[in-house]
């Protein structure tokens, strides 16, 4: 009876192989941070991808198959996953990832395998640095940094800045130095840079200091864990001024973390928000989803947007390609021009980064407001 | 720099001080009587934590009512920790019941990412905490105040169970001769299962206190508490009680002072407190309060 059994499922596991061997189905991994200190980005990036898959399951008439792994959001695991997808997996292309650092190290095991990999939300400018097979769907920090020093100096009249910066985080470090060098070129001044390392829970030292500096905008390109608390120890320990940030700080558990002392938050994101008001169909479309198939207090933010944009723009190239190889997917990533996803109309410039306007969002009464889009000076 | 803003990273040093000697008392007293470094305390802390959250959001406890059934409930899960991951090996060499607490830290930690996902969570804070009291430029917290208080009524009550109950004396008796104490007729695994309640229900006290002041929780936030607290209880001597209250508040104040007067340098305050991890074990390896451990013959 077992050795019928046995035989039964080598049977259907030599099937199973032969079916993955034929030609009738596009591979494309996902490597993303389902665990660990950056899980709550990664699992709203997921979620994106696999609504975008839903909607478009199929391919030049091939189904598409998505094959999910997690980083842990850390480097080593990182590199691993994107290993497994390529020789384990054979995918075709690869999604990922939330958070630089991970994207390059995946991003170094998919360049060499020759396998196209399109990022979420890694804005390092350092993750297509010199890559081929490297793009990402997001713009980059220097545009980011310098999009909350112009709105700072023009949109708001500040002069004097101070930062907060988190020194083991290359995210962090990038914002801050280009709106540093923003900042300064517009004609402000920075008073103060004061340094932290993730994880870090008590700012009251930091922020002690700051206040006596009395700057009229407190730049902190942190991600939200930290960026809440932040706020948070400011406004108990009496700051007046007005707090920026990134679009790590896009998350919408940030007020319910923060609750009041967040009133009044601004920051840089990418143009997607459920709360803009002229809307691209597609953004529309994506939010009406998304509201119908999750639960009323789960809005849907930048991460899953930029989710699923990574996913149809490789959907994208594959159909102007007319082919799912590797290498013809990369070649018509690389010409992407005015693809209308979610997060605005994007074009993939020469240096794979995408080309997009920077987005403003205010918190206003506990919910996050869409300011419009800025044209940052660099 | 101004008085006022000394006063105020003086006071801002003293929420952290004491935080962290609320932490290193649980994990002083389990080593006082052990001799058992418990990497699990951090854990522990954290669970105390999630169990107010719980109690609040998920079963709408009143707040108070919250704060004493996460005590309960960490103690007792304390206890079970001692009974399936400790006990077995009371005869083995000390470094095993060391690696079995490491493995109980990573179990428990994997078990908070499985159970409550690895998001930040905000934690409910009764009105009056959030109010602070404005004195001059000097702003105080009531947790400010609270928390050292706290710590130092917890620190007496622990002097006062190890010196002046029957209880306390089982206690000191394990931590001179585990053996003759089981001849002795000390119900010896009696005595270790209270001190572990005790030692879990401090590390509860502690997370929630913690959890009142940084308002958010998650899986690994025991993880730098616990080191600080661990560096906190054997600079002040480990296993004395007042060496780690005392520790713990240096600790703050070395840790906060550092950022003030070398702002320079803030992103690098938690190498000062290994740094004095190192200088204690190099000069004065018994730490403050520490009594010089005789090797038995």
């Amino acid at each position: 009876m077992k050795r019928i059994l046995a035989l039964c499922m080598a049977a259907i596991f030599g099937f199973a192989s032969l079916a993955m061997a034929a030609d009738d189905t596009v591979r494309i991994g996902v490597f993303l941070p389902l665990t660990g200190q950056n899980a709550f980005g990664g699992q709203l990036e997921l979620e994106g991808v696999q609504m975008a898959h839903k909607e478009a399951g199929t391919v030049l008439g091939k189904k598409v198959e998505l094959f999910v792994v997690d980083n842990k959001s850390d480097k080593v695991e990182a590199a691993n996953a994107t290993k497994r997808l390529i020789e384990k997996e054979k995918v075709q292309a690869i999604i990922g990832t939330y958070g630089s650092s991970l994207a390059m190290a995946g991003g170094e095991v998919s360049e060499k395998a020759g396998i196209p990999q399109v990022g979420t939300s890694c804005t390092n400018p350092l993750v297509t640095q010199g890559k081929k097979y490297i793009f990402r769907v997001c713009f980059i920090d220097p545009l980011q940094g310098a999009g909350a020093a112009t709105y700072a100096y023009k949109t708001l009249g500040f002069k004097k800045a101070a930062m907060l910066v988190d020194v083991a985080n290359d995210y962090s470090v990038g914002l801050s130095n280009f709106f540093k060098k923003s900042f300064t070129k517009l004609g402000g001044q920075v008073v103060s840079t004061l340094n932290y390392q993730s994880g870090d829970q008590d700012f009251t030292a930091q922020l002690t200091k700051i206040i006596s500096e009395k700057p009229d905008v407190l730049f902190i390109p942190s991600y939200f864990a930290e960026g809440a608390i932040i706020m948070k120890q400011a406004k108990e320990l009496g700051a007046t001024f007005k707090i920026m940030g990134g679009d790590a700080m896009d998350n919408p558990d940030i007020v319910k973390i923060g609750g009041k002392a967040v009133e009044g938050f601004v920051q840089t994101t990418f143009p997607y928000d459920p709360s803009m008001k002229n809307m691209n169909p597609t953004a529309k479309k994506f939010t009406d989803t998304w509201k119908a198939t999750h639960p009323a207090d789960k809005e849907p933010n930048v991460n899953a947007a930029l989710g699923y944009d990574a996913y149809m723009i490789i959907i994208d190239a594959i159909k102007r390609a007319n082919s799912a190889k590797p290498e013809d997917i990369t070649k018509a990533l690389a010409a992407t021009k005015g693809f209308e996803g979610v997060t605005g109309s994007t074009t993939i410039n020469e240096t794979h980064d995408a080309v997009k306007p920077i987005g403003m969002i205010i918190i206003k009464d506990g919910k996050k407001v869409y300011e419009g889009e800025i044209t940052p000076e660099l | 720099m101004t008085p006022e803003m000394f006063i105020q990273h003086a006071l801002n040093s003293l929420t952290l001080g004491s935080l962290y000697a609320l932490i290193a008392i649980g994990y002083t007293m389990v080593y006082g009587i052990l001799r058992l470094i418990n990497f699990a305390h951090s854990e522990i802390f954290m669970l105390g934590a999630y169990f107010v959250f719980w109690g609040v959001s998920l079963f709408s406890l009143p707040w108070p009512l919250a704060v004493a059934a996460s005590i309960v409930f960490t103690a007792g899960l304390g206890i079970m920790v001692d009974r399936i991951a400790y006990r077995p090996l009371r005869d083995a060499p000390r470094i095993s019941a060391l690696i079995s607490s490491i493995g109980v830290s990573f179990f428990l930690q994997n078990v908070a990412i499985v159970f409550f996902q690895a998001i930040p969570r905000g934690v409910y804070r009764p009105e009056w905490m959030e109010q602070p009291w404005i004195v001059g430029a000097v702003r105080i917290l009531p947790i400010t105040l609270f928390v050292p208080v706290l710590s130092v009524l917890f620190m007496l009550g622990l002097l006062y169970i190890v010196y002046r109950t029957k209880t306390g004396l089982g206690m000191r008796a394990i931590s001179k001769d585990i053996e003759t104490s089981y001849l002795m007729g000390v119900n010896v695994n009696r005595v270790i299962a209270i001190t572990f309640g005790i030692g879990s229900a401090l590390a509860a006290a502690s997370g929630i206190m913690w959890a009142l002041r940084y308002p958010q929780i998650q899986p690994m936030m025991g993880t730098i508490p616990g080191f600080k607290a661990f560096i906190a209880a054997v600079f002040g001597g480990i296993g004395s009680i007042q060496g780690a209250v005392v520790g713990g508040v240096v600790l703050g104040f070395i840790e906060i002072m550092t950022v003030a007067f070398f702002p320079d340098l803030a992103g690098y305050r938690d190498a000062f407190a290994f740094v004095l991890l190192i200088g204690v074990l190099l000069f004065k390896p018994t730490g403050l309060f520490g009594a010089r451990v005789e090797d038995k013959v």
